[in-house]
């Protein structure tokens, strides 16, 4: 990464007469063509766009990404995210060009490449989550989350079960749990933790009545602890007539080793772009996989991907027409225009492949051996709240020594100076100093050695020189930024900018 | 070991001694027997990176090879500048996650920040958020968002010619998050103003308008007085539009709308099949604390150099959880990269020729697809910038399967047997829309 910022807005290399394209001939007469257009209905003047030359444009960018850290350019520790490896074959069925060029309304016998992969797919998710079909189109965790929920109640609502009204979460979720039950009309009861995060099946009993929907977990939790009383919670739950949902946030470590559907859940997402290796591109495109137990699969949202059997003496289908769309007035509606995010879905794919099962099966454990690892090593500086075997993740409540007034945001802070991406810090909410770190199962030993070595300066100058780690960063592009200027006068363009 | 993996036998034991352990599965010691795999999965063996290759060859095969394009329905195949696609694929934006850490970040949050700003031009708003999923969930969430923002009033008007798969959408989140949705009626292909009034006079709960720029059926709508009719009513108007459009026509902050949220997969993201494309969510700066999703803003750092941050997160769901403006978290970030590298490469100029060259090529499709009497405008003098409906004599599924079997020509999307709704744009030339004509003649 490039330690000196860039810092140039595209606004300000722009110079008037300049253009960065060419569009291709086509025959037609296309000056003034918009003419015959009531002047009503035209805008004034035309949008107010950089003007530059291609290579401003392509310089500008490649500048501007050297100020970026990603996978790519080193350790990325960030608990919760599973910021693993993104192999490169990926990148190249994503951008296919038998599917680059295909509209998302071609008609199904012109698409069946592309409806056969999404098959292939949410069949493999299904093995590996223990379900009977997932739907691909929700966009991103959060998304199948929403979507999963919705299909929770639809499920009730067809039972004529109008009074399931509640989700209950544990008070250490992901906040997107409580975020999309409160979307999808729901209310939300916490149930406490205990001290490890597991759900205190006793605080969990009297919640369990006739107006609960759902219970939404992981597991491992956010703590990275497995969910041992894991059937007789499903148990419970299931009497109450409720549904159980996984949260795929942490399925990474549960790979090759056990599967939410035998669990005893009932609907659950997955995040391509954490277990299945899909780029997260600063922010997205994700996609957020949503599968069912068998039974629940008539409520996945439309379109839904159908495989006919081909078949001469039933009703029979011609090869071409074996995979189709199917829009049902019992799925719970449509959560999206098209398939979803379809490039991305072709990178899981890749991902499944190349990994084929044998490769699978040893993902969960990898990534489970190098977070204790990690853990073991600097338990004697960092404090470690819960021991014991941790899943794919764990967390320290801060330094071990307190007295040096070093918090965890500046430990996360220094990391930066050394060239590590930040541990997530302040979550979950169980602790004070939450310092979560998941260094996924593609990490090597040398660099989670030299990982471990750059924790324990870091806990030897909290010690000898805290002011060193107070103030870090020092050496990255910037340092420090004004957060609550910020959020106080927002300035949310470059208008506002150089107006301000 | 795998190539992704980097253990040798002699690290994994290693490392397990560390942990005082001498197998792997003694890591998974809490977790019940019986719940355990006892064989792997069903899946196929692992595949070299050849064979990887030789699968999605094979799959791409099965796809019918590379159609001319004349279907559109809110989706459209623009020119897609390689220095947008390569760019993109740099593994420092691809690779990272979302710019939690500013000091390492400032890449991301730079081109959401110009995103942010190019969108709000585009659009004639004040304001961008750093993007939603598609068109149509961030149509919904623009409902979802008056309806915050109008406090007990939980019903939305839409009218009847926007997108269906955008109206799909909109009526699934309504259902799950108690919204009542009443349509406004259509007549001739554009939003009945007589039922808008009786219907904005009729409900005093009203808490937003849906229009569209242009409508699904490609009609560029008169919406003056809507705001104001809107307005009165103490509802908020949202147009829901096709991005790319707005470099020409009236825009969402010209019409006085609320909120301007659609799709902007047409300022030049490939089509790939329905994804990733980009929602997009611009509005007024009254708003800025109801909006969902992410935001970046501008700031100083401690040495008084200009910099970028995500702020307003007092809105988002991990700080507010259920109360929190919406559940969104992961967007469709890298897609802002892309549309900002279009929209810098265009400028003002390119964005306007497409525009024109678009509407000069759906003209002309007109001409052509009409010019024997067996077909016509469905809905005659409506203006139109790059999609119109058709009404054919011949029946619709003939003229698909004979233009994407001889021609290699996708000519529309079927909206009825006898209904397509066609779109050009500067992708398409006067050679494939002949051809098309010849085959449309030879329909019966």
């Amino acid at each position: 990464m490039n330690r000196e910022l860039y810092g140039n807005l595209v606004f300000e290399l722009s110079r008037e007469g300049r253009k960065g394209y060419t569009l291709p001939a086509n025959g037609l007469d296309n000056s003034n063509a918009l003419a015959d257009i009531p002047s009503a209905l035209l805008r004034n003047g035309t949008p107010d766009l950089p003007q530059c030359d291609e290579l401003t444009v392509v310089r500008h960018y490649n500048n501007m990404s050297t100020n970026n850290f990603g996978v790519d350019t080193g350790f990325y520790p960030l608990g919760s995210c599973t910021m693993k490896y993104n192999p490169k074959i990926n990148e190249e069925a994503a951008s296919h060009r038998d599917f680059a060029n295909l509209h998302p309304f071609t008609p199904e016998y012109a698409a069946q490449g592309a409806l056969e992969a999404y098959w292939q797919l949410q069949q493999a998710l299904s093995e590996i989550g223990g379900m009977a079909e997932f739907t691909l189109n929700p966009f991103a965790g959060a998304h199948g989350e929403l979507t999963g929920l919705m299909v929770i109640r639809r499920y009730h609502e067809s039972r004529g079960d109008d009074k399931r009204c509640k989700v209950i979460v544990p008070d250490s979720a992901h906040g997107t749990n409580p975020a999309s039950a409160a979307v999808c009309g729901l209310e939300i009861v916490e149930v406490k933790s205990r001290p490890d995060g597991t759900v205190d099946v006793d605080d969990l009993r009297p919640l369990l009545d006739d107006t609960v929907a759902a219970v939404m977990m992981t597991n491992p939790n956010t703590l990275g602890i497995f969910e041992k009383n894991i059937p007789e919670i499903a148990r419970l739950v299931h009497e109450a007539g409720a549904l159980m949902y996984y949260d795929g946030a942490n399925l990474n470590p549960m790979l090759g080793v056990a599967r939410p559907g035998d669990m005893g859940f009932d609907v659950m997402h997955i995040n391509l772009h954490k277990t299945f290796s899909t780029p997260h591109g600063g922010g997205g495109p994700g996609s957020g996989p949503v599968g069912v137990r068998k039974g629940l699969e008539k409520f996945l949202p439309s379109p839904r991907v159908i495989r006919r059997r081909v078949n001469r003496d039933d009703h029979p289908v011609a090869e071409h027409q074996r995979y189709a769309l199917e829009y049902s007035n019992e799925a719970l509606g449509s959560i999206s225009a098209t398939l979803g995010n379809f490039a991305v879905q072709l990178r899981a794919l890749a991902y499944i492949l190349s990994l084929g099962r044998d490769g699978l099966m040893e993902v969960g454990p990898l990534a489970t051996l190098n977070a204790n690892y990690v853990k073991e090593k600097l338990k004697a500086d960092y404090l470690l709240p819960i021991e014991g075997v941790c899943k794919h993740e764990f967390v320290f409540d801060g330094l071990r020594d307190k007295s040096t007034g070093v918090t965890t945001l500046n430990v996360a802070k220094r990391l930066l100076d050394h060239g590590y991406h930040a541990p997530t810090i302040y979550f979950p909410l169980l602790f004070h100093e939450s310092l979560m770190i998941e260094p996924t199962e593609t990490e090597s030993l040398e660099t989670l050695d030299r990982f471990v070595e750059v924790m324990r300066d870091i806990a030897r100058e909290a010690r000898e020189t805290p002011d060193v780690v107070i103030n870090a960063p020092l050496n990255t592009p910037i340092t420090h930024p004004d957060d609550t200027e910020a959020a106080l006068r927002p300035i949310l363009t470059y208008d506002e900018l150089i107006a301000g | 070991m795998h190539r992704y993996f980097p253990h040798t036998p002699e690290d994994i034991t290693m490392m397990l001694g560390q942990c005082g352990l001498t197998e792997l599965s003694q890591l998974y010691c809490d977790v019940p027997e019986e719940l355990r795999l006892k064989a792997p999965y069903n899946l196929p063996p692992q595949m070299s990176e050849t064979e990887v290759r030789r699968h999605f060859d094979r799959l791409g095969r099965k796809n019918m090879p590379s159609l001319t394009c004349f279907a559109g329905a809110g989706f459209y195949d623009h020119y897609s500048p390689a220095a947008a696609l390569n760019l993109v694929g740099r593994s420092e934006f691809l690779t990272a996650y979302t710019p939690y850490q500013p000091e390492i970040s400032q890449g991301t949050l730079q081109y959401i920040f110009e995103y942010q700003t190019m969108m709000s031009r585009l659009t004639g708003m004040e304001i961008s958020n750093a993007s939603m999923y598609d068109g149509a969930t961030a149509t919904a969430e623009a409902m979802m968002m008056a309806v915050a923002a109008g406090r007990k009033r939980r019903r939305v008007l839409v009218s009847a010619t926007i997108n269906p798969a955008y109206r799909r959408v909109i009526d699934t989140y309504a259902h799950y998050h108690g919204i009542e949705v009443v349509t406004v009626a259509q007549e001739d292909g554009v939003t009945s103003r007589e039922d808008m009034e009786r219907k904005l006079g009729e409900y005093n709960d009203i808490a937003g308008v849906i229009v569209a720029i242009p409508n699904f059926y490609g009609i560029i709508e008169d919406h003056s007085g809507l705001a104001e009719m809107v307005h009165a009513r103490k509802a908020l108007l949202i147009m829901t539009c096709v991005a790319s459009d707005l470099a020409s026509l009236k825009t969402p902050g010209e019409w006085g709308a609320d909120i301007a949220c659609g799709d902007a997969q047409s300022l030049g993201i490939p089509l790939s099949y329905g994804g990733p494309y980009l929602g997009f969510l611009c509005a007024t700066k009254a708003l800025m604390r109801k909006m969902p999703g992410r935001v970046v803003g501008a700031t100083k750092d401690s040495e008084g150099r200009r910099c970028f941050v995500l702020t307003l997160q007092a809105r988002e769901q991990h700080i507010r959880r259920e109360k929190a403006t919406s559940n969104i978290c992961s967007n469709q970030g890298l897609m802002t990269l892309y549309v900002s590298i279009y929209m810098s490469l265009m400028g003002p100029e390119g964005l306007r020729e497409v525009n024109e060259r678009s509407h000069a090529a759906a003209k002309y499709l007109l001409d052509k697809m009409t010019a024997d009497g067996r077909a016509r405008l469905k809905y005659p003098d409506k203006p139109f910038l790059n999609e119109f409906v058709l009404e054919t004599d011949y029946q619709v599924d003939t003229l698909i399967h004979a233009a994407i079997k001889k021609d290699n020509i996708l000519p529309g999307v079927k909206l009825g047997e006898h209904e397509i709704l066609m779109a050009a744009t500067e992708m398409q030339t006067a050679e494939d829309i002949d051809r098309l004509a010849r085959t449309a003649r030879e329909c019966n």
